[in-house]
């Protein structure tokens, strides 16, 4: 007379829409806090060129607490101070914003280490072109500085949609936190576990590749 | 401005708790980087033979280690492998989860080092009458540290902050201890401000430290 009643369903083929969905939520935040960061982070480059005094102990220091914190206490951090100054944002916003200023951390130093590479004689001779300042940095330093830096920021970029796993802490479900929705209804984890991974390493190891093999060629 | 009481009397109370959490951090992060750096330094040298079982054994790990978020990483080594019946404890799944990830990413910094080193001298040292394991350690080696000791510095740092994903398979280092009190008390913003503070402090002694050490070491 024994009868099991089971409260897990298998994986259908509604479980790979709602990991597909989840993995354009990825994208999303990803994309938009590398677009984004990477903007801040050049700015914040080119303060900490420029003003090697303040940015030395105002800016630099700020930035380094990016780098220096580990990502999720930094996002359990943002999302539970967010309502203390009166802000009033969800998981995805919370993330992106947590995301955003990561991303420009990392990217301002290596933003600064562009401008640095481009030769001061270079500088030199453009200004005695006639150049403006503006005019320099726009048709001179960001086109041999944005070569020299690319691969190493496809890096941070990389890192960052990787590090967007994370944002699962705060419940926005993107790729990871599916996974783990997902697991726990159809007890097969090793099945989405390796989708999941397969899907990252789908989008990040082409890349890396590619920016390997420029990076050799420009060195040559 | 603020409509939110602060209450840090909570988190100093519990602060020997955090700071012994934190010894647990550096302990299981020193580990996992030890053998990260043995293992990093055994897939180096079978990513150089370019060919065979052993090249492409240890450019799988390093492809997948590099490629995938972290975090994918602990999952892996928490429900995949305990669906086929192998159940690690907390502990051993960051452990085995860090070691992985960072013998990996070492392993290229290495290649990069033994690279940027002549193939001249493994084969004079080899002409005296060393045998291959007396080149490596006594000629080879030596130098690869000086060309990855920041390298490795940074990773160190990497790995500290990573051990923070313990938080989210049950394993209470830093984190996780944090998480713990701060779910016992409702304190989130209180607890992860100081347990940043605490991570940051960390970071920075580890990064004066190794910088004491290097000028000790490669004073030469």
């Amino acid at each position: 007379m024994e009868q099991t009643v089971t409260v897990f369903s298998g994986f259908s083929a509604q479980d790979l829409l709602f990991l597909g969905e989840a993995a354009l939520r990825t994208l999303w935040i990803s994309l938009l806090s590398i677009a984004i960061g990477s903007l801040l982070g050049g700015i914040f480059g080119w303060i900490l060129y420029e003003t090697k005094y303040w940015g030395g102990i105002l800016v630099n220091p700020l930035l380094d607490m990016f780098r220096s914190v580990p990502l999720i206490v930094q996002l359990v951090l943002f999302y539970n101070f967010a309502p203390i100054v009166g802000l009033n944002l969800d998981a995805f916003e919370s993330g992106l914003v947590v995301l955003t200023m990561y991303t420009a951390a990392l990217v301002a130093n290596v933003a600064r280490g562009g401008i640095e590479s481009v030769g001061r004689s270079m500088r030199i001779a453009s200004r005695s072109l006639g150049m403006s300042y503006w005019q320099d940095m726009r048709y001179v330093v960001f086109p041999i500085g944005t070569r020299a830096i690319f691969p190493s920021w496809v890096g941070v970029a990389l890192g960052v949609m990787k590090d967007s796993a994370l944002v699962s802490v705060l419940g926005y479900v993107e790729l990871v936190k599916a996974s783990q929705v997902l697991i726990t209804r159809t007890q097969e984890p090793l099945l989405i576990i390796l989708v999941v991974g397969a899907f990252y390493f789908v989008l990040s190891y082409p890349v890396s590749r590619y920016s390997a093999k420029l990076e050799r060629r420009w060195s040559q | 401005m603020f409509e939110y009481n602060f209450h840090w009397r909570p988190v100093f109370r519990s602060l020997p708790d955090l700071l012994e959490a934190a010894l647990t951090t550096l302990q299981v992060a020193s580990l996992a980087m030890t053998v990260g750096v043995l293992l990093g330094f055994i897939l180096a040298v079978g990513r150089m033979r370019e060919t065979g079982v052993i090249y492409w054994f240890a450019t799988t790990w390093v492809e997948l280690a590099r490629n995938t978020p972290a975090l994918f990483q602990l999952f892996f080594f928490g429900f995949g492998l305990g669906a086929l019946g192998l159940h690690l404890s907390p502990y051993l799944i960051v452990l085995a989860g860090l070691t992985f990830n960072t013998a990996g990413y070492l392993a290229e910094n290495f290649r990069g080092g033994f690279e940027a080193i002549p193939s001249t001298q493994l084969r004079a040292a080899r002409s005296l009458g060393m045998n291959p394991l007396q080149a490596y350690t006594r000629i080879l080696i030596p130098q690869v540290m000086r060309i990855v000791y920041y390298p490795m510095t940074n990773q160190f740092v990497w790995v500290v902050l990573m051990s923070s994903l313990g938080m989210l398979v049950g394993y209470r280092e830093l984190t996780g201890e944090t998480q713990f009190f701060a779910s016992k008390t409702y304190r989130i913003f209180e607890y992860f401000a100081v347990t940043a503070v605490i991570y940051y402090v960390m970071v920075k002694v580890i990064l004066v430290l190794s910088k004491v050490f290097a000028s000790r070491f490669f004073r030469y």
